[in-house]
């Protein structure tokens, strides 16, 4: 019951945030906060640490971008079909990478993930090195009129909170319950029956599509997608992001999404704006010395120590 | 089809042999790092690029000369990577691995961000060394005497180390080590002190890495990164489980990235993933892996 009500609140703040804080900027926020949510599925419940995210972000806004530009169908259809084809991609790496584990598995996400930037970088259609500009945010289900920033706001928000909504059932769902299962002892599970390679495969779809739609909605809001989104940086911003927020905390990663973007938004305007990527590597070794458990996780902590 | 320019041809191998020589002195301190830590140091890139760097940068301040430098930069970078190991990742020696994978990933952001605010992203240029400059005309090609050096030094070096680890007492240590710590701490050996001069071999191996890339590619902040990722392709394909493997799986592929080169050239920024892909389906442990 708590929780519900945490979530109500949450959401009400989210609801009138734009009154105080730049509607793109919040959009920004929640698009990063979704895409940091599917990644923590897989390393928070199911223990597998991808290190080649980056690949469905910007493959979900590479297609999203193109159909906007290319065809006349309405945004929720191209972010559709972007998530699809992010989906698409992660069924494809899951096979591949669930053969291996651990620090394997991590390497091969990352691989797999430069395959797909290097073909992104020479495939006509995305443009190269310029990316794909001036995306049209369009009318979405023909009637709301995108190009608004507010609109637009709770467009995304409507997204977020689907997507949010979506891990946490599956989550909290006998699958999800398998899935932690595997993470604490993965022969055990094996030894009960399970066929412990799908449940990660199907974990692994799930996040891809998850942060394809992050990409594909971020596309929009930017009306820009570029090779960032494929590069291997975005990949350990993800992994920082879910970290300083908490890992296999449900809400942790939106909280790191939203320090990590504050920060950079902060730091890009002021003349720290060179030191960004070594802050990052900074924020990275203290949080992997002495702050494992994350924002998050160091608040549950607190609560069982001292209010129960 | 068939008209082969073999002029283009030999010019693309030894261009994919001498690839092959940085992935395999790459691949094998990752191998050798991995096979008592078990963990992928991910700032190895950052540390092969910090070796050049300070190649560069021991020439044009202080004059050292590339020979010493070939000495002078693996300990430096060993001695960097001795600190790392000492100071930042064996306080959580006993967590996940995969904190150790991040906290030298979070390592490698902050070398590689350092040295690009300092020096740019463009490319710095390293002159040859007077005694390797020319080359000889070969039949089929001509070869550059520097990069018949690179060749020739990387193999040695790498089947050196494969000769120390494999048929040495040290070596047997250092497999022992690897098999059972607690028997060998047990026997009086101190283990932690293996690790720790273990690591930093493991990286000198990048700095040296470093060294010799400096007068054939353009030393510069992002170097690193950019063979790093290719390497790791490179050790899933060959798998961990083989100091030799890791050696020839390094020196072949970039082979057979030099065969792309001249064949197919428009695949040959990603012939190594795909070949990762192959072995991936064949093979999952990798060419020369144990585990099942």
């Amino acid at each position: 019951m708590n929780n519900l009500k945490l979530n109500i609140f949450l959401l009400a703040l989210a609801l009138l945030a734009p009154a105080v804080l730049y509607p793109v900027f919040l959009a920004k926020v929640l698009c990063f906060a979704l895409f940091a949510c599917a990644f923590n599925l897989l390393l928070g419940f199911v223990g597998l640490l991808s290190f080649g995210h980056a690949a469905f972000l910007g493959t979900g806004g590479y297609i999203t971008g193109y159909l906007m530009i290319n065809s006349g169908l309405t945004p929720e259809i191209a972010i559709l079909l972007g998530t699809l084809a992010g989906a698409a991609l992660g069924a494809i790496f899951g096979k591949l990478a669930v053969k291996r584990e651990g620090i394997y598995f991590a390497m091969v996400t990352l691989a797999l993930a430069q395959l797909v930037f290097f073909i992104y970088l020479q495939a006509p259609f995305t443009n190269g090195e310029d990316g794909m500009q001036g995306v049209p945010r369009g009318h979405a289900f023909g009637a709301l009129d995108l190009s608004d920033n507010l609109v637009m706001y709770y467009f995304v928000l409507a997204i977020f909170v689907f997507g949010y909504w979506l891990i946490n059932r599956t989550v909290h769902s006998p699958f999800g319950q398998i899935l932690k299962a595997i993470r604490d002892n993965e022969d055990r599970a094996t030894s009960l029956g399970y066929d412990v390679n799908r449940y990660k495969w199907i974990a692994f779809v799930i996040s891809a599509a998850l942060a394809a739609l992050a990409g594909s909605t971020k596309t929009l809001v930017f009306q820009l997608a570029s090779l960032t989104d494929v590069h291997w940086h975005m990949s350990g911003e993800v992994i920082l992001m879910t970290l300083v927020g908490g890992v296999g905390t449900i809400f942790g990663p939106v909280l790191g999404a939203g320090f990590i973007v504050t920060m950079q938004n902060y730091l890009s305007g002021g003349e720290l704006g060179n030191y960004i990527h070594i802050i990052m590597g900074v924020v990275f070794v203290v949080c992997v010395l002495s702050f494992r458990s994350g924002i998050v996780g160091q608040l549950i902590k607190f609560k069982r120590n001292n209010f129960s | 089809m068939f008209d082969i320019n073999l002029f283009g041809l030999f010019g693309q191998l030894l261009v994919g042999l001498i690839n092959g020589s940085f992935y395999a002195l790459l691949s094998l301190g990752l191998a050798i790092i991995f096979g008592l830590l078990k963990i992928i140091n991910f700032a190895q890139g950052a540390l092969y690029m910090l070796g050049a760097f300070i190649a560069f940068l021991a020439l044009e301040y202080l004059g050292i000369n590339y020979w010493a430098a070939l000495i002078i930069v693996p300990i430096t970078v060993g001695l960097v990577g001795i600190m790392m190991e000492r100071f930042l990742i064996r306080p959580i020696a006993n967590e996940d691995h995969l904190y150790s994978l991040l906290l030298t990933f979070g390592l490698a952001l902050i070398i590689q961000g350092a040295f690009t605010h300092m020096f740019g992203s463009s490319g710095l240029s390293y002159a040859i060394p007077e005694e390797l400059k020319g080359g000889n005309r070969l039949p089929f090609m001509y070869l550059p005497n520097y990069r018949a050096w690179i060749i020739v030094a990387s193999v040695l070096v790498c089947f050196g180390t494969w000769y120390m680890i494999e048929k040495t007492k040290l070596g047997a240590y250092l497999r022992a080590g690897t098999e059972n710590p607690q028997l060998m701490q047990a026997f009086g050996i101190n283990v932690p002190l293996i690790v720790t001069l273990t690591f930093g071999f493991g990286v000198a191996l990048a700095g040296f890495a470093g060294v010799m890339a400096a007068p054939v590619y353009s030393v510069s902040p992002d170097m690193g990164s950019n063979i790093l990722i290719v390497v790791f392709a490179i050790v899933v394909i060959g798998g961990m489980g083989s100091i030799g493997g890791s050696i020839l799986t390094g020196l072949g592929m970039g082979v057979v990235e030099g065969l792309t080169k001249y064949f197919y050239p428009e695949a040959s920024t990603t012939v190594i993933f795909l070949v990762m892909v192959i072995v991936l389906l064949l093979k999952p442990a990798g060419l020369f892996g144990k585990e099942a």
